[in-house]
């Protein structure tokens, strides 16, 4: 912590007394980040946006162009983005914390730039008219947010992240056409399975 | 830094800007306790354990002692069949550490202010 110090020397008691309230203040900031960092990810947020995701695959299942289909995703990821944002705000105020600023950065910071790639890459292998090679890319990108965002978090957590990592990195070496199937078994059937279990398991 | 062992902090007397401290979260592991639970609904004894790096043993005593000083509130169901123990801060818990909190901060004003 930067402050300034008075020059006139402090007296030896007050100094210790002083950095043992700044240490207290330290160990609670640090238990109370640890411990909402721990269960912070929403269950029942990543099982809605698992039930979404499914839904979308069902109709970009039917579009018969590609860029309906791909608008279709994009509107579903943002859909999906936004809903897992709302529910970690609400997991979080349920909770009451006043600082859980640090351990939400945190996630936000290890977790957004992997998506930012994936959004930038989207329009990257669509102009280069590589679509069929979206889907894996998603995969694969949002699941490495998941694993470092979820890296000091509940160990279900990163290993979803894995789950996704592997699907996206087989769907790079199928048939595009099953690009469809697959982001609806990341996106819907992973969002499903391991929001209930975290959602049973730390509180909603 | 000079550390006093168990991390006691020895109040000034005659130091009027500070209330006395609360002995009973004082403590670490205690402290420890509220901290993670105010930053979380309940949370289970094993989630405790882990995220404390403590033992069975000196968790339940400490955790006691928070229940008998009615900090926290204790619910013991069965999750199948393995007894689950979940932990939650009461109000009263929550303003002990929101009074800790500030006692602290007051400390670290008043010590600036010499």
């Amino acid at each position: 912590m930067a402050s300034v110090q008075p020059i006139r020397a402090a007296h030896p008691e007050t100094v210790s007394l002083q950095s043992h309230a700044m240490d207290n203040l330290k160990f609670i900031r640090e238990t109370m980040e640890s411990a909402a960092s721990f269960t912070a990810v929403p269950g029942w947020g990543g099982f809605a946006m698992g039930v979404s995701a499914l839904a979308a695959s069902v109709i970009a299942a039917f579009q018969s162009s590609r860029e309906t289909w791909l608008g279709i995703w994009l509107v579903e990821g943002v859909f999906a983005i936004a809903l897992g944002a709302l529910a970690m705000t609400r997991k979080a105020n349920r909770a009451q914390v006043p600082l859980m600023s640090a351990p939400a950065r945190k996630f936000v910071l290890s977790f957004a730039p992997p998506l930012l790639v994936g959004a930038l890459l989207t329009l990257v292998l669509y102009r280069a008219g590589l679509t069929g090679a979206i889907p894996g890319t998603w995969l694969l990108l949002y699941g490495t947010g998941v694993v470092t965002g979820g890296a000091f978090s509940v160990r279900v957590v990163p290993v979803m992240g894995l789950c996704f990592m592997f699907i996206g990195a087989v769907a790079l070496f199928c048939p595009l056409s099953w690009g469809n199937g697959f982001l609806a078994v990341g996106f819907g059937g992973l969002h499903l399975v391991f929001g209930t279990i975290i959602a049973r398991r730390y509180g909603g | 830094m000079d550390k006093t062992a168990g991390g006691r902090v020895r109040v000034v007397v005659g130091s009027n800007s500070v209330p006395d401290l609360d002995r009973l979260i004082h403590e670490r592991m205690r402290l420890g306790i509220v901290s993670a639970l105010a930053a979380n609904e309940s949370l289970t004894f094993n989630e405790l354990k882990k995220l404390l790096k403590t033992t069975d043993g000196n968790l339940s005593v400490h955790a006691r002692k928070l229940e008998e000083a009615n900090y926290i509130g204790c619910a013991k169901s069965f999750e199948g069949r393995m007894p689950k123990t979940e932990y939650r801060l009461t109000e009263a818990g929550r303003k002990a550490l929101e009074k800790y909190l500030n006692h602290m901060e007051a400390l670290i004003h008043a010590m600036r202010e010499l």
